[in-house]
């Protein structure tokens, strides 16, 4: 516990405290916003960037979202959901919904990066939400990695497994599996709170501890699997399984073979 | 010894032996011969597997002693199908593994091919003793009752049952200070603290792991933190466990204050954010699956689900009570703050809760 | 025996020095060719001991250098996602054993999967025993024993799991202790006592340490060696077959070929077991982290012996009441406590239960076919089935997410159908038994249905059915029809009333549930003449088979008489056949 006391009186987190205390003053979502140093740039994005979006949308997401985002029955409104949002959903594929469900699944993405920045760029210019995240904020690199694992257990793995593997939850949704979230997708789901997922503001989440958990969901992604075949790290219910087919058809095999006359 | 020693060939049943081994072939089997009867080559063949299997097996021990010199704990290797593996406890387990399974398997195919296949019969005896030896205990137990007079002396029998039936007691009775209570639980009953929390009027709200105070503007709606209070590490740190932290841990949630449909206390949120225990009122599971669109809390381990939008009532599954709710509101410095302790206990039911 | 060699004369010398001092050679002198039948299903039994001597050894290991402490200490090992944790004495040792000790992780693995399979294959040969009616006299003791090793074996995985005090083990010690303080009127004061104080306290590991390695593996290896000496003693039964009766054991002795067999198949178990815990993981607690109580992972799961209790904790529907003040949760008591209780109860009963309705006071070396007790059979799979179906509520979360399914219909489903399932299994496997009966009827009265149908001389058409073979005769005809207890009397000749008319009227209604079905087995007289007109049949075949052999097509389509070329009709056959050589 000492460990992370002393955590709390870097200086680096203080910094994150004072960015925090800043996105007081503009009030409601302006302030989550503002926390954003590139919010500004993207949230204007270019003129031409922002017709293209514009056009992109009308095409592909205005029949569920509204002519002018607005929201309908079958889609919430997008305005001041940010261009963060936009870019976790199209990015990932889950938008556009190929079919209603209990949730939208990942799936192939059919647009390219320009078009998904101009997409973000013309949701964002509708109301102020959170913005794609920099490289510097992805930069994980001088990250604390067992840190951020100590805050995927506290704040991640109750949906997403400790493994990563993804879970379930109530109505047959799901926290879906980790193992192919790139660093973006993983910081743009904290700040967003797509579908069921809430959202780790970097008021309460700090940039610092949003690239810890990147780091540990990233070693997840990698580490060997240091016992042998992983089972797919379900837990006891895949060893379980296991040990009813696999193990016991040998041992049964072994003493099949014993019982068996020879010729 | 001689008399044990079996007999060689498979024809042993044959002869008047077998009836001094307490055996004899079952007479109304035909014996198919096997191959390793009738060729010797084929007998042969199978005494060179046998012995191949033991060998292979001494390779195997002389490769797991190399393996586990050799190989770097830490170090992994990519085995196809497998993926990327710890090197010394596959290398180990294989060479181990084989060693040991080669034995089993030479000593089986050694009885199957080489030893005699010719079932025997034996004759099973009556589990029930003979008659006389019931007798004979029967009476060694009436003369045993009638010497010792346990029949005649009643008063020392039923004394005796008496300080028998009280033997025990020691035994149970030192068990009551399995638990002993701490200074700060001096005088106070297990309901007793299972009631209280750390949680007090003005008791500063921080994220946990994090560690940070929360003010209300840094959580979003549709945001979630798990939170302790702010003294609890060091609560931790003089009592040396973590049994304040599994009754105080609260998960903070803040929705649009016209979704909240009802509420364990009037005003019991501050604009919209709601803070509730984070230990599931059925057996005790942490749970904080919050769904921000539902504001359903799910539990990971027996999946109740609770509304935090309507006072954390149960809406499926096996607990039975709602989810107890945190009064909160805000210190002077506009951080979050609990208002009173938890007003019903937190966790899972007990007799004496009510 | 022409020559001694001198190993041989000195294993005489100390056979001979040990017999002057313990008298073994008696003991020898009839054990060693002592007789054991030869089945696969004998050797599950095996497979439990053998497991439980593996797990006996590595845990002795283990011991070596896990710490049972719950004292907080900072992580400086090798592995790094977990560098700088602060975490308890006991995860850290178990780390160090996976990550810093040779072979450490090995053990840990082959330790955690033995005890899997431990628990398996004694739940496997309880099958087997319960199937084949072979806990009825002079085994029930035995079955008991068995039972109580059951649960024994349970207690020792639960508390063999919670010890590395990970997240996962964590999780399912706070629910237990959740479980235990659900106790009616003792709850609390239980769970301080065992906990010291509050949960998770700083005692429990060294406490459950000492359980785990001493306690409960005394009890067993106790249990063990008596459930052992009773085999031997009582000699094991044997599978019906020729040559085999009530009073005999068929098989092969001892020495040599079942302590080759049995033996080696110790040391296959150990190597499947050495091999399964070098390429396949289990438990990988350094994922989990370090237990905190206010963490959590979701898919936490028991091991799939604790499956099924987790399963009936959440299938269970939320009851609770309170009474004068006093709180009583059904919904933890009835499936974590009272359902288990029943459950153990109900199975370690059987033997006597079935006794009592069969009034059967035979001693039964033969074993049972399944089929031929078709309402223990059917109370057999029912039991299993109810177990599934608390199983797969332990697991409806991983069912969930993998069949994209929803855990609050898998729920609503399976707390219908824990009550419907069961007895659906029941009728179904019953009537299945009752159909084999059957069928075994109709081969001793007519033999095997070869598939063939024969066009006599005279233009008859007969289908060819071939006599049982001596193996097949003898294991059909092992059936024994046992009659149901007479219903009793109202009042006896004398009219005077009789007291326990109720009981034995229903010991006689359960009687004729239990035997009544039965399809009773033909008379010697009629078996004998069905097997004699089936050889009649085949005899009437025979050419044909000389003819067969040297077709390869018509020996793969037992049915099928003509193929282009052929001839028509089988004298036709008979003919060309005759004419060609």
């Amino acid at each position: 516990m000492k460990f992370l006391a002393a955590r709390r009186r870097s200086p680096l987190v203080a910094s994150a405290l004072l960015v925090g205390a800043l996105a007081v003053v503009g009030g409601g979502y302006a302030a989550i916003a503002s926390v954003q140093p590139a919010s500004a740039a993207l949230a204007v994005g270019t003129e031409t960037q922002i017709d293209k979006g514009q056009k992109l949308f009308l095409e592909g997401c205005s029949s569920c979202h509204g002519l002018q985002a607005q929201g309908t029955e079958t889609g919430p409104t997008l305005i001041g959901v940010g261009a963060a949002a936009v870019s976790f959903q199209v990015s990932t594929g889950r938008m556009p919904l190929a079919a209603p469900g209990a949730q939208a699944p990942r799936k192939d993405n059919p647009y390219s990066e320009e078009d998904i920045a101009a997409m973000a760029a013309y949701v964002a210019s509708l109301g102020p939400g959170p913005a794609i995240p920099t490289a510097e904020q992805l930069d994980y690199s001088n990250a604390d990695m067992p840190y951020g694992g100590e805050l995927f257990r506290i704040n991640c793995s109750q949906c997403h497994q400790a493994a990563g593997q993804g879970g379930a939850l109530t109505q047959g949704k799901y926290a879906p599996n980790l193992m192919e979230a790139t660093p973006q997708v993983i910081y743009e789901a904290m700040l967003t709170g797509p579908q069921s997922m809430p959202v780790f503001s970097d008021a309460t989440l700090p940039t610092k501890d949003k690239q810890a958990i990147i780091a540990y969901i990233r070693h997840l992604q990698e580490a060997p699997s240091q016992g042998g075949l992983s089972l797919g790290k379900f837990g006891p219910v895949t060893e379980g399984v296991f040990l009813a087919t696999a193990i016991f058809a040998a041992l049964i095999g072994a003493a099949v073979w014993i019982g068996i006359k020879s010729r | 010894m001689t008399d044990i020693t079996p007999q060689e060939g498979h024809d042993q049943g044959h002869g008047s032996a077998p009836a001094k081994l307490g055996y004899s072939p079952v007479a109304d089997i035909p014996h198919k011969p096997r191959l390793t009867d009738t060729d010797p080559k084929a007998a042969r063949r199978a005494e060179r597997q046998v012995a191949t299997m033991f060998l292979l097996s001494m390779l195997l021990i002389v490769l797991f002693v190399v393996a586990y010199v050799t190989i770097d704990p830490s170090s992994t290797v990519y085995i196809p199908v497998f993926g990327d593996v710890g090197a010394s406890n596959f290398a180990l387990g294989l060479t181990m593994g084989g060693a040991v399974f080669l034995i089993g398997a030479g000593a089986i195919q050694w009885a199957k091919k080489l030893m005699p296949d010719v079932e025997v019969v034996q004759q099973r005896h009556d589990m029930q003793s003979p008659r006389r030896a019931t007798a004979e205990a029967a009476a060694n137990y009436e003369r045993g009752k009638e010497e010792s007079g346990f029949a005649r002396f009643t008063l020392i029998r039923r004394t005796l049952i008496g300080a028998l039936v009280l033997f025990p007691i020691p035994l149970v009775v030192v068990l009551r200070d399995l638990w002993t209570a701490s200074p700060a639980e001096a005088g106070k009953s297990p309901a007793d603290l299972l009631s209280e929390t750390l949680w007090t009027k003005g008791s500063r709200i921080v994220s946990d792991g994090t560690y940070l105070p929360v003010k209300p503007a840094d959580l979003p709606v549709g945001g979630l933190v798990s939170a302790v209070p702010a003294d609890l590490q060091e609560v931790e740190e003089a009592e040396g466990n973590l049994n304040a932290r599994t009754k105080a841990a609260i998960i903070l949630v803040r929705m649009d204050p016209e979704e909240i449909r009802s509420q364990q206390g009037e005003g019991w949120d501050y604009q919209g954010i709601l803070a509730y225990s984070k230990i599931c009122t059925h057996v005790g599971c942490p749970i904080a699956l919050y769904e921000q669109r539902t504001h359903h809390l799910l539990c990971p381990c027996h999946q109740s689900t609770f509304d935090l939008a309507d006072s954390g009532n149960v809406v499926f599954g096996p607990a039975a009570r709602r989810m107890p709710q945190l009064q909160i509101g805000v210190d002077e410095e506009g951080y979050l703050v609990a208002m009173n302790d938890f007003q019903e206990p937190v966790g899972p039911s007990f007799w004496e809760r009510g | 025996m022409t020559t001694t060699s001198p190993v041989e004369k000195a294993g005489g010398a100390t056979a001979t020095y040990v017999d002057q001092r313990i008298g073994s050679n008696k003991f020898l002198s009839r054990n060693l060719g002592k007789v054991f039948p030869d089945h696969w299903s004998f050797m599950l039994g095996e497979i439990a001991l053998y497991s439980f001597i593996v797990v006996l050894l590595t845990g002795v290991f283990l011991t070596l250098w896990f710490k049972p402490s719950m004292a907080e200490v900072v992580y400086d090992g090798s592995y790094v996602p977990l560098k700088g944790i602060t975490m308890s004495q006991a995860y850290q040792s178990t780390l160090d054993i996976s990550f810093d000790v040779r072979g450490g992780l090995l053990l840990r693995q082959m330790h955690h999967w033995g005890a899997l399979i431990f628990i398996a294959a004694m739940a496997v040969h309880m099958f087997r025993v319960f199937f084949t009616g072979a806990f009825r006299k002079p085994r029930e003791f035995n079955w008991l024993i068995g039972v109580v090793l059951t649960t024994l074996g349970l207690l020792a995985g639960f508390s063999g799991y919670s010890l590395p005090d990970d997240l996962l083990s964590g999780t399912g010690l706070q629910i237990a202790r959740g479980i235990v303080q659900a106790i009616p009127v003792v709850g609390t004061w239980a769970a301080f006592l065992l906990f010291d104080g509050e949960f998770p306290g700083t005692e429990f590991i060294s406490r459950l340490y000492g359980v785990h390695i001493l306690l409960i593996p005394g009890l067993i290896l106790a249990l063990v060696t008596v459930h052992l000496m009773l085999v031997w003693t009582q000699k094991h039964t044997q599978f019906p077959g020729p040559g085999r009766t009530n009073d005999n054991v068929v098989g092969y002795p001892l020495l040599p070929i079942y302590m080759a067999k049995a033996g080696g198949f110790f040391f296959v178990v150990f190597g499947i077991i050495a091999l399964v815990g070098g390429l396949v993981t289990i438990n990988p607690i350094w994922i989990f982290g370090p237990f905190t109580p206010d963490q959590v992972s979701a898919g936490s799961q028991p091991d799939w012996y604790i499956g099924f209790l987790d399963g009936a904790l959440r299938i269970m529907p939320n009851w609770e009441t309170v009474i004068f003040g006093w709180t009583i949760s059904w919904n933890i008591f009835i499936p974590a406590l009272i359902m288990p209780g029943v459950l153990f109860t109900a199975l370690g009963l059987y033997p006597f239960i079935e006794a009592w309705v069969t009034g059967d006071k035979r001693e039964h070396n033969i074993l049972d076919r399944p089929r031929n007790a078709p309402v223990r059979t059917g109370l057999g799979m029912m039991a299993i089935s109810f177990y599934v179906m608390l199983w797969i509520g332990g697991a409806n979360d991983i069912i969930a997410t993998a069949f994209d399914l929803s855990i609050n219909s898998i729920t609503l489903f399976l707390r219908a159908a824990i009550f419907i399932v069961p007895p659906i299994v029941f009728i179904v496997t019953r009537r299945t038994c009752l159909g084999l009966q059957r069928r075994d009827r109709e081969k001793l009265l007519h033999g095997y249905e070869s598939g063939r149908i024969l066009r006599l001389p005279h233009g008859e058409f007969i289908e060819v059915h071939q006599p049982l073979s001596q193996k097949d005769l003898a294991v059909i005809t092992s059936k024994v029809d046992h009659e149901p207890l007479p219903a009793p009397d109202k009042a006896d000749a004398d009219g005077v009333r009789n007291k326990k008319y109720r009981s034995q009227s229903l010991r006689h209604k359960l009687s004729v549930f239990f035997y009544g079905a039965n399809v009773p087995k033909p008379s010697a007289a009629e078996i004998e003449a069905g097997q004699h007109h089936a050889a009649h049949s085949a005899e009437i075949e025979a050419p044909l088979h000389d003819y067969e052999d040297a077709d390869e097509f018509r020996r793969a389509h037992g049915g099928v008489l003509h193929h282009p070329g052929m001839a028509e009709t089988n004298i036709e056959q008979q003919a060309e056949e005759h004419s060609g050589h």
